[in-house]
């Protein structure tokens, strides 16, 4: 038994460690001030995809990401820890897509790569946290969903057994192939990067990423196929355009404010007897506590 | 037609707290629009509902009560509401932000495309004027979230698309009886018009819910760790001053992350809200998305070794030094003073 499997991430913005320039006077992100990463929980689905890669031989992994040319890197981040290969799906007919448009492209790219069995990407992405596009891409390609995954504990006979995170407990349920999976970030971690992987890999590019480098190559893609990551534009995938971009994208921006907390008056103690002392003395006197 | 729907949380027949907090914000803005305030129950033996929701304002409230409904998947769930969306035609709908909210609501918006934002910290009604095509749109709903990790605050509307879906976290909004004698019609539905068999393709085959140990939401008194407390160990200080005190502890994701205390308790963007009388941060730097679960705390106290961490910004004392020396001081001083 081996399976055709899609991994869904997305090269994100760090914004776990923000500075002051990270935003543009118009209120819009200033992306190029960020350090671009593989968006860590993308990373969890890579893993659950590849545990299925090493217990299912013949089982194939491809990396479908969205996003600028840079983006590639995800896709050369994911074959140096064992994806097979990966499709990078860019141009201008994307920006200013929201969760929907997003899904959209993304599902009409899916279809364009045939049959597959599973489809896992991070339940979110820390840029948005959103957590919506999984299950939009599930909804568009009319195949069910399980979100909050943690664990893909079994698969037999195209029967897959899942065990969600919740709140409060954790549930276990069985749903048949073909399948959406988001996994969360309590799943185990990605698997390092694999130092053969990583050298085999490292010359894996997009035409793009060629042609601004001007080293064409061309002879050398011909006969190493496997170092090239393939490049869609919307022209590739069959799609209505009213549904990419900006006119797919039912919500709107209407304002973006930086978040400023306002500053109280605040006293400042010392860890001294005397101060501890005063402190609580005062607030049992105001019957804050007590 | 047209009003606003709110889609219930229900486990064991009880409806959670979140879906109350969002039918006391449905009501008053409903209220505002002059529309209705309708609920959705999708579930199972759900006679006890309506008692719960009735006090809230709750003007029709819809019961799909069904076997297959309980415990919930996402399809069946689904189908109810896209198909019920499609007859009814909200303008708005609401979910919780929670792993129902967040499985079901993208899954509905995608179906009927209507925009979605997930986990907004505020949701009030206003106009919007797209320039560009130079058109007014009246009395939209403006959904408003935090984003990018929390640095800048977003304004979202959906000028064009319904309904106007929305997901909010528990504790966020306030619940608040709207009037204990209010009462409103049930509308039982024939699950087997909007559900179809073919959407029962997951089946749970075991669960294991526990009761919210914790309560961190309602306690009036939070003591809250954060990275800085160092240790699992170390987070035991925390508790014996809760202790002594008679409060709960918090703790940002960042300790949450660490591993030192349970996920349940996590306060900030991504955890609960709190607003106690007393709340004390220990080794908390004060992160955007910390700082906006529990700046309107009636009074903030930050132990810190750092005097110039974020937090000092926003607490009313700042006491330098490490916890290990402050808090059995407290302890101590708390003991000496109280009766």
């Amino acid at each position: 038994m081996s399976f055709n499997i899609i991994v869904l991430a997305k090269q994100v913005p760090d914004t776990r460690n923000v500075g002051k320039d990270a935003m543009k006077a118009d209120g819009t992100v200033n992306r190029g001030a960020l350090p671009a990463i593989y968006n860590p929980e993308d990373l969890n689905a890579l893993e659950q995809a590849l545990r299925i890669k090493d217990k299912f031989t013949g089982t194939k992994v491809h990396v479908l990401t969205m996003g600028p040319a840079r983006a590639a890197e995800i896709i050369r981040e994911s074959l140096y820890r064992g994806a097979d290969g990966g499709f990078l799906l860019s141009g201008r007919e994307f920006a200013g897509s929201d969760t929907l448009a997003t899904s959209y492209a993304l599902a009409c790219a899916i279809r364009k790569v045939g049959r597959v069995d599973m489809i896992i990407c991070g339940r979110q992405a820390i840029d948005g946290d959103t957590a919506q596009v999984g299950p939009q891409v599930a909804e568009k390609l009319g195949l069910p969903q399980i979100t909050y995954a943690e664990e893909i504990v079994d698969i037999k006979s195209s029967r897959i057994t899942v065990k969600r995170r919740l709140e409060r407990g954790v549930e276990t349920v069985k749903g048949s192939l073909p399948m959406v999976i988001t996994v969360n970030g309590s799943a185990a971690p990605c698997r390092p990067r694999h130092a053969k992987l990583t050298l085999k890999y490292k010359r894996a590019t997009t035409l793009s990423e060629r042609q601004a480098l001007n080293s064409d190559c061309t002879e050398f893609y011909d006969t190493h196929p496997c170092l090239n990551i393939t490049e869609w534009g919307a022209a590739d995938i069959e799609h209505e355009a009213q549904w990419l971009g900006l006119s797919g994208s039912p919500t709107k921006v209407k304002q973006i404010e930086s978040v400023v907390f306002t500053a109280k008056e605040s006293k400042r103690l010392t860890a001294s007897d005397g101060e501890i002392e005063n402190l609580m003395k005062e607030l049992i006197a105001n019957h804050t506590i007590g | 037609m047209n009003n606003l729907f709110v889609y219930l949380e229900i486990e064991d027949g009880v409806v959670g707290d979140v879906s109350l907090e969002l039918l006391t914000k449905g009501r008053r803005l409903a209220d505002e629009l002059k529309c209705k305030l309708e609920a959705v129950a999708a579930g199972y033996q759900l006679d006890g509902v309506g008692a719960q929701v009735f006090p809230y304002g709750v003007d029709v409230l819809h019961l799909a009560d069904d076997k297959g409904l309980s415990p919930y998947t996402s399809l069946p769930h689904t189908s109810l509401l896209v198909n019920l969306f499609k007859e009814e035609k909200p303008q708005i709908a609401f979910m919780g932000a929670t792993t129902i909210g967040r499985d079901l609501g993208p899954r509905v918006s995608s179906a009927l495309f209507s925009g979605l934002t997930a986990d907004c910290t505020s949701l009030e009604i206003g106009n919007y004027e797209d320039r560009k095509a130079g058109k007014t749109y009246e009395n939209l709903l403006y959904q408003i979230r935090p984003a990018f990790g929390g640095n800048i605050v977003a304004t979202i509307v959906n000028p064009d698309c319904r309904p106007q879906m929305a997901t909010v976290r528990e504790g966020v909004m306030k619940k608040e009886i709207f009037d204990p004698k209010y009462k409103g019609e049930t509308r039982k539905l024939d699950v087997s018009k909007y559900v179809s068999n073919i959407d029962f393709v997951v089946e749970v085959i075991e669960r294991h819910i526990e009761k919210s140990k914790v309560n961190i939401k309602s306690a009036p008194i939070i003591i809250s760790g954060g990275y800085g407390v160092g240790s699992a160990d170390n987070f035991n200080l925390l508790y014996e001053l809760a202790g002594v005190l008679g409060g709960e502890v918090g703790a940002s994701r960042a300790a949450v992350d660490a591993g030192f205390a349970e996920h349940e308790r996590q306060i900030g963007q991504t955890g609960v809200t709190v607003r106690p009388k007393l709340y004390i941060a220990c080794g908390i730097s004060g992160q955007i998305q910390h700082i906006a679960g529990m700046q309107e705390s009636a009074m903030i106290i930050s132990i810190n070794s750092d005097p110039h961490a974020p937090i000092s910004a926003i607490a009313d004392y700042n006491i330098t030094g490490t916890i290990e020396e402050v808090i059995p001081k407290m302890i101590k001083y708390y003991k000496k003073n109280s009766k």
